[in-house]
């Protein structure tokens, strides 16, 4: 479509939804979708067809909603309001009378909604993942209409720039940069790559971003590859996410139709094409050379660099990589520039973050906070707390690259730097909570096999490295392990630290480091005395334990 | 090609721009310490044995795929450097079951040299016994898993040199097993011409010729650089 | 095939789609693959070997795959697996009359709903061995 047609058919579709009595949109994405809510949008739309209410209420599924605890969720659009723990008995008052179900209602002036701000979520729970024009009459592909004719590729580099956005993969690298790095590249083949692989083991944003609004992903991606000159861009998806590939294949047939992904997008010389190519179950393939070797068909394992992808990426050539959420927030930074997403966050640490609440927290779900809350606000503002009586012990940031964050450091604010100065880091997002009921040392070795089996194997350092860890710290945990035991594993730390090829043997040694830092006593309980504070390990003469 | 000045250890070195600063470095009697690099093959940069301190970088460099530049300086020997390339040493050996006594290639082994050149006398770490097998399917050669240390020399050189793509390597992390073909053995692989050029470039005593008795093994090293450079550049110097 | 600058950039999608179509990659199937992508045979098994998705052995008629990533380990996953181990079979194995699979995964995106198990494709949320048990006891396993 052309660019006219586009707010056209955004004007369009946005007054036939005004029109209508009642929009309900029902969460089908995996946390409702357990608790029965496909059922519920089933019954909701056999009771519009009985009621005689076709054409007047309409149904439709959304992706995550937020508050995956009450589930399964639904908003009304006719009194605008939300519905928790909803059933198919609430279905015939869902479609007329909303109001009468005031029990269900969720008080939407709850600290957990009104401490977040929703940028790169703002439109999952509002749009149906599956109809593009749900996404266009939210202001879909305007962003990439204004990319195209008003900023020209230099412009929407700059507002990049400006914007002070940095890589939401984990590193944290300056999206401008790299973009710019990747637009100065001489050659006409280049590549953009979403990195959609999401290996972080607890850890579900990026799913439910795909799954939720697959479309503001596409978009993000096309505007990239206009500024850096790309034409042909490939999505990496954890093979894990049957529904977020599904989708993303839908959007993308979608978006090829209306012109605007493919040649000629609106009406332009401009052209990109999008391929999925589906991950086969490797958290290593996240790391970006890796990723590239999988999408290369080839065994996913790291090269040393440089050259860096900007240089030499995919069949050599210079190639573009970022995270989902990266993409994800380009849109609204480009729609409304990039002085006004910089007016959000810390001084280093622009917009929002996308944090995945799970472990011992009451409200587990998906979350969107300005950088810079202190981690106390989200935890306990939002998050509700530690369920369950039991006393808030650590929380775990960046996965199994990251670090425990013990209660002293709950006013830590959410930035880059500010979590790797107390040893942890930002990550992709994964927040997991732990109480009193959480061993440290079965934690730290919990991670270490993850490493291990994770392992590509292509160095020493990591791949037989990690085995001596995992080795050490079971023993520590069986009360087999001595106290030379722990000396070699901090020298395996370091060695880890320095000398291992890619980013996962690097930083493996983090969650050993981080509790090493805070509980050491732990520890020491473990070696000395054979004894498991938290009661969890089962040590050697020694009874209890859970396992 | 422009000539460059650095210095190593202290050491003022030149080289030509594109080499390395391994290749460099041994040129001039800096001897680093290596295991999957072997001249004449595309170097990977995996065992992480030749890391080097770089002035003004944070991060140790792979000697083997650095380029050299003007004005580097390059220390090769520190005590973090050799603190950490004993225990990648140490780690090897707790990794599989090399017990040299019994080995074709005894005293004649690169992680035995590397051993000795680091001054490693014990291993504090723990063995980890795989369960692994030998293969001597193959009528001239065998393949002892027990002695691999994953450098891929094999797998390069096959399929670089001579241009089978026998080898290649299976599973991942301590997994990880050479293969030949489907996982066949050896002496069944179709694509094997039985050239021994894996054998030759092989580290240690994985790989070995049949019918030697314990020590009885010399590896040819210096093939690999004849035949690479009669194919590169026309010239046949042994 | 033909849109791939080589052919063996595509091994990975042809591998997934074979997996689909024949539930497991036999030797032959694995030969042929890599026949028709003119590739070595070594280097077939070895991609196929590397990802964890891709299982060269036939698949039980049930499938657990039990989420061992740090949300369902806090919330007790260890426990699920163990459980059901001790009824049926090791992870990463099927028992000897094809009937149950037992696997792990890493994190399966569904960490709100921890501990939770993929059955038969599934999602079964906040399991416990108990649940799991009667799981079992329901397909008719002792
Ligand atoms: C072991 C390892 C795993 C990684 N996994 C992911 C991942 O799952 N998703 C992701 O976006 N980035 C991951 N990364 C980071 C990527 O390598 C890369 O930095 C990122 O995709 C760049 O995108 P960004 O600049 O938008 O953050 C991983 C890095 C390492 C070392
Ligand atoms: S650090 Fe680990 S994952 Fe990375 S290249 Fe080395 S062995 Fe592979
Ligand atoms: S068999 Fe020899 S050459 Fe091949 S990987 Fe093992 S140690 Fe290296
Ligand atoms: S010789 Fe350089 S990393 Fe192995
Ligand atoms: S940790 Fe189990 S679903 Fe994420």
């Amino acid at each position: 479509m052309t660019v006219e047609e586009l707010f056209d058919q955004q004007a369009a579709e946005v007054e036939r939804q005004n029109a209508l009595e009642n929009r309900i949109y029902c969460c089908t994405a995996a946390g409702c979708v357990s608790c029965g809510s496909e059922a519920v949008r089933k019954a909701i739309g056999e009771e519009i067809k009985s009621q005689g209410l076709t054409g007047k209420v309409e149904v439709c599924g959304t992706g995550c909603m937020g508050l995956c605890s009450k589930g399964p969720l639904v908003r009304t659009s006719k009194d605008d309001a939300l519905y928790g723990g909803v059933d198919v008995s609430n279905a015939a008052a869902l479609v007329s009378a909303p109001e009468t179900l005031a029990p269900l209602r969720i008080d939407t002036s709850a600290p957990f909604f009104i401490k977040q701000k929703k940028i790169v979520l703002g439109n999952s729970g509002r749009v149906d993942p599956e109809k593009i024009m749900d996404y266009i009459a939210a202001g879909g592909y305007q962003a990439l209409a204004r990319a195209c004719t008003e900023l020209g590729p230099a412009g929407t580099l700059d507002e990049v720039k400006k914007s002070g956005l940095r890589g939401r993969g984990g590193a944290g690298y300056p999206t401008g940069l790299k973009w710019e790095l990747v637009a100065r590249q001489p050659g006409d083949v280049k590549y953009v790559v979403c990195n959609a692989d999401e290996g972080d083991p607890g850890a579900f944003m990026d799913r439910s971003v795909l799954e939720g609004d697959p479309h503001r992903v596409l978009e993000g991606m096309a505007i990239a590859a206009y500024a850096v000159g790309a034409q042909q861009g490939y999505i990496y998806v954890r093979g894990e996410y049957a529904l977020a590939i599904q989708r993303l294949q839908l959007a993308i047939r979608q978006a090829e139709r209306e012109r605007l992904l493919g040649n000629r997008i609106l009406d332009s010389a401009f052209q990109f094409r999008v391929d999925l190519r589906i991950g086969a179950g490797a958290f290593v393939c996240g790391e970006e050379t890796a990723l590239l070797a999988s999408i290369e068909g080839r065994r996913g394992q790291p090269r040393p660099r440089p050259p860096y992808p900007p240089e030499a990426g995919l069949w050599g050539k210079p190639t573009l990589i970022n995270n989902v959420e990266t993409f994800a927030n380009i849109p609204p930074l480009i729609q409304n520039g990039g002085e006004w997403f910089a007016s959000t966050g810390t001084a280093t640490s622009k917009g929002t973050k996308v944090f995945a609440l799970a472990g011992k927290i009451a409200n587990t779900g998906l979350i969107e906070v300005p950088m810079g809350t202190p981690l106390r606000e989200i935890l306990f503002d939002i998050g509700g707390g530690v369920p369950g009586g039991l006393e808030f012990k650590a929380a775990q940031t960046g996965g199994p690259s990251g670090g425990c964050i013990p209660a002293e450091f709950l006013d830590t604010p959410v930035d880059y730097e500010s979590l790797a100065r107390i040893g942890s880091i930002m990550g992709s997002g994964g927040l997991i909570v732990m109480d009193s009921s959480s061993c440290m040392v079965d934690v730290a070795r919990f991670f270490m096999e993850f490493c291990m089996d994770e392992s590509c194997g292509k160095c020493i350092p990591c791949r037989a490295g990690t085995v001596q860890m995992h080795d050490i710290l079971l023993r520590m945990t069986k009360g087999e392990a001595s106290s030379r035991d722990m000396a070699i594993l901090e020298e395996l730390c370091t060695l880890l630290r320095e000398t291992s090829l890619c980013g996962l043997g690097q930083t493996a040694p983090n969650p050993v480091v981080s509790t090493l830092r805070y509980f050491r006593p732990e520890y020491e309980m473990h070696i000395r005395d054979h004894r498991c504070p938290a009661g969890l390990c089962e040590m050697k003469g020694n009874e209890g334990g859970a396992r | 090609m422009s000539v460059v000045t650095l210095e190593i250890d202290g050491k003022v070195c030149t080289g030509v721009s594109g080499e390395t600063v391994f290749d460099v470095a041994w040129n001039n009697g800096v001897k680093i310490p290596r295991l999957c690099h072997i001249g004449g093959l595309p170097n990977i940069g995996a065992c992480r044995l030749c890391l080097v301190e770089v002035e003004g970088q944070k991060k140790l460099l792979p000697a083997c795929i650095t380029p050299v530049q003007e004005g580097m300086v390059v220390r090769t020997w520190s005590e973090k450097l050799i603190a950490h390339r004993r225990l990648i040493v140490e780690l090897l050996f707790a990794e599989r079951n090399h017990v040299c006594s019994v080995c074709v290639v005894n005293r004649n082994c690169e992680l035995q040299d590397l051993a000795v050149e680091l001054g490693l006398d014990h291993i504090r770490l723990r063995y980890q016994f795989p369960k692994l097998v030998a293969d001597t399917s193959h009528e001239r050669f065998g393949l002892d898993h027990n002695r691999c240390v994953l450098c891929t020399r094999c797998v390069r050189v096959c399929d670089e040199v001579e241009g089978a793509h026998t080898w290649d390597v299976s599973r991942r992390g301590a997994l990880s097993q050479i293969i030949a073909d489907l996982g066949e053995p050896w002496g069944e692989s179709d694509t094997c011409t039985s050239c021994g050029k894996c054998v030759q470039v092989c580290p240690t005593g994985a790989l070995f010729e049949k019918g030697k008795a314990v020590s009885e093994m010399r590896k040819d090293r210096g093939f690999l650089k004849y035949i690479v450079t009669a194919r590169e550049k026309g010239q046949w110097i042994r | 095939m033909s849109r791939h600058h080589y052919s063996g950039d595509a091994l990975i999608e042809v591998l997934h789609t074979a997996q689909e179509l024949y539930g497991f990659l036999s030797p032959g199937l694995l030969k042929s693959i890599a026949r028709k992508l003119r590739l070595p045979p070594s280097r077939v098994l070895g991609v196929a070997t590397f990802y964890h998705f891709f299982s060269l052995k036939p698949k039980g008629e049930h499938t657990f795959v039990v989420c061992l990533g740090t949300a369902c380990y806090v919330a007790g996953a260890p426990n699920v697996l163990t459980a059901l181990e001790h009824r049926s079979t090791k992870a990463g194995t099927t028992t000897a009359d094809g009937k149950v699979s037992v696997d792990g995964a890493r994190c399966i995106g569904s960490c709100g709903l921890a501990p939770a198990v993929i059955y038969n494709g599934r999602i079964l949320a906040r399991v416990t061995p108990e649940s799991i048990s009667k799981e079992l006891d329901r397909i008719g396993v002792e």
